[in-house]
């Protein structure tokens, strides 16, 4: 390598760390209001999509939205570093410190192939298919053939209701397949006459209009739909609530409102939750 | 403007295409490392290495898995991808009429040019329950993963060596010829070696793109992050590792992601280099 070649290199590395920095969050123009959401990722994506919405209807109002899960969205909102956390949960008993506002439910729906003769399962039947108790679709009824077991990746919020609301942890579960959004997870079980999966309702329920081969089976006795999910009784599911912390700003009571009116129903069924009875 | 003027204006804009491009190599890297450094704070690069499994947020980061799940599926592609598209190009340049050689080169430049998740999609839904009926269930698997990738880098290899085959000066075709040898002969003893090097160049490539490939294979590998014990087993590619989960990392899950993007690229710019090694050889022989 000559010297000219690494002046060079030099030069472009310089030129490249300049980029980098320069191109890093700077300071923002003073004159709007800021509110900052922080907290969890499942609804981050959700609450940048009713944030754009209403920073377009809201011309001075900026709302920043940070990920760091739902505990740092809840420890934010205490401490003030947010004005509004984002927690992917129900408050518990000793949270009562933290205002709640339901955004959405999230909920998680079993599903199999379409031939499949089963209609309806237990939670502790698929606890025992998942620790790979029960291998076989006979022992439930089914043809005898053994079960594909079809998994989600770490970080998904389908995961993440799931192990929780079966008390399941993650490394015991060896599964034979493993998917990344919910349309794969659809595809793969639509795939696999033998499968086994879970993914969202609302896309699930969306994928079946659209003559995906699967279908979502009762679980312990209650349809998966939008519409239980919405009015809370089916059990595999959970609120996305944001949070907040004694008084509150007009313009986070404003943005809370609108979070909270029917105007955002379609971002949510977008991002496949489920919006609340209002 | 001067004609001068007009050519030091041309010189300075082509300048700076030039300087663009490798600026975006540069900073795609820095980003990279900058992003994957982090993890080797944290974690350190044992425990890539050691820990038992992938379950970034129980804390473990094995990628030894991933790392042998991607060299499975890649290899698998090479070997069978390889005598087929060396096989083609032989055929298209020596053996094939001129009808059919033009109609063959355009239908080898077509499978190169569809999408990778198309071939994914055809994979899961004719190929893996194909596997899944006639050998092991489910069928997501290295096998399927290293069919579907054979298809894919088959262009790569074909077009690499046909084209090395037809840089080989025609004296020497017609200097094997007059020696009297059959064409099977002249093929063996003296094309073939001639054009050596572009298809190792053309080896190397594909076996580049078959790494880098991730939507085709995040669709039909099954993605378990374990060592995998048969072919008919599911892996998971460092690759589809990223595509699986960047979207709801945080933390040091996150940086890990990046550090096994970072793998990924060094791997690749590594088989890159020595393809356009065995290439600038080439040109001096």
């Amino acid at each position: 390598m000559t010297a000219r070649t690494l002046t060079l290199l030099a030069i472009l590395a310089a030129a490249a760390a300049a980029i980098f920095f320069f191109l890093s969050p700077s300071s923002e123009d003073g004159e709007k209001t800021r509110l900052t959401l922080t907290g969890s990722s499942t609804i981050a994506p959700l609450a940048l999509e009713i944030a754009k919405r209403y920073e377009e209807q809201n011309g001075n109002v900026r709302i920043d939205v940070e990920t760091g899960g739902s505990s740092r969205g809840m420890a934010d909102a205490r401490k003030g570093l947010a004005d509004i956390g984002m927690v992917s949960r129900s408050l518990k008993a000793d949270e009562a410190d933290l205002t709640g506002h339901l955004l959405a439910r999230d909920g998680v729906g079993i599903i199999v192939h379409a031939s499949n003769p089963i209609e309806a399962i237990t939670g502790a039947e698929v606890v025992s298919i998942y620790k790979r108790e029960i291998t076989s679709w006979e022992t439930l009824g089914g043809p005898n053939a053994g079960i594909v077991l079809i998994h989600k990746a770490e970080g998904r919020s389908t995961l993440e209701v799931f192990l929780d609301h079966f008390k399941l942890d993650n490394p015991s579960i060896k599964p034979d397949v493993i998917v990344g959004d919910n349309e794969q997870g659809i595809k793969t079980v639509a795939a696999n006459p033998h499968g086994i999966g879970y993914v969202s309702i609302g896309t699930a329920e969306v994928a079946i209009e659209n003559g995906a081969a699967i279908k979502l089976v009762k679980l312990d006795g209650v349809e998966a739909s939008t519409a239980t999910v919405a009015d809370g009784s089916f059990p595999m599911a959970r609120e996305l609530n944001l949070v907040t912390h004694g008084e509150i700003s007009e313009k986070a009571d404003a943005f809370l409102a609108f979070a909270q009116s029917a105007e955002v129903d379609d971002l949510i069924k977008g991002q496949s939750f489920v919006p609340p009875r209002r | 403007m001067s004609r001068r003027a007009a050519d030091r204006l041309f010189l300075f804009s082509l300048r700076s295409a030039a300087l663009a491009a490798a600026l975006a190599l540069v900073f795609v890297t820095f980003f990279v490392g900058y992003e994957a450094l982090p993890a080797l704070q944290e974690a350190g690069i044992t425990a890539f290495l050691a820990d038992a499994s992938w379950h970034p947020v129980s804390g473990a980061f094995g990628l030894l898995p991933m790392v042998l799940g991607s060299l499975a599926v890649s290899l698998l592609a090479l070997v069978l991808a390889a005598p087929l598209g060396l096989g083609a190009a032989l055929f298209e340049s020596f053996y094939a009429p001129p009808l059919l050689r033009g109609f063959f080169q355009r239908a080898v430049e077509l499978l190169a040019g569809i999408p990778s998740v198309v071939y994914g999609l055809w994979g899961l839904v004719i190929l893996v329950p194909l596997i899944a009926k006639h050998l092991a269930a489910p069928g997501t698997s290295i096998l399927a993963a290293g069919l579907v990738l054979a298809i894919m880098i088959l262009p790569t290899m074909a077009l690499f060596s046909s084209a090395a085959l037809a840089a080989i000066p025609a004296e020497q075709h017609r200097a094997a010829t007059a020696l009297g040898l059959s064409k099977w002969a002249a093929l063996r003893t003296v094309l073939l070696p001639a054009a050596w090097r572009g298809i190792v160049t053309g080896l190397f490539l594909a076996f580049a793109r078959a790494l880098g490939e991730t939507m085709a294979v995040l669709m039909v590998a099954g993605n378990v992050p374990q060592l995998p014990s048969s072919l008919l087993d599911p892996v998971r590619t460092l690759t589809a590792n990223i595509a699986l989960e960047m979207a709801y990392a945080t933390g040091a899950h996150r940086h890990a992601l990046f550090f096994s993007g970072f793998l990924v690229m060094a791997v690749t710019l590594l088989l890159v280099t020595l393809a356009g090694r065995s290439e600038r050889q080439e040109g001096r022989t």
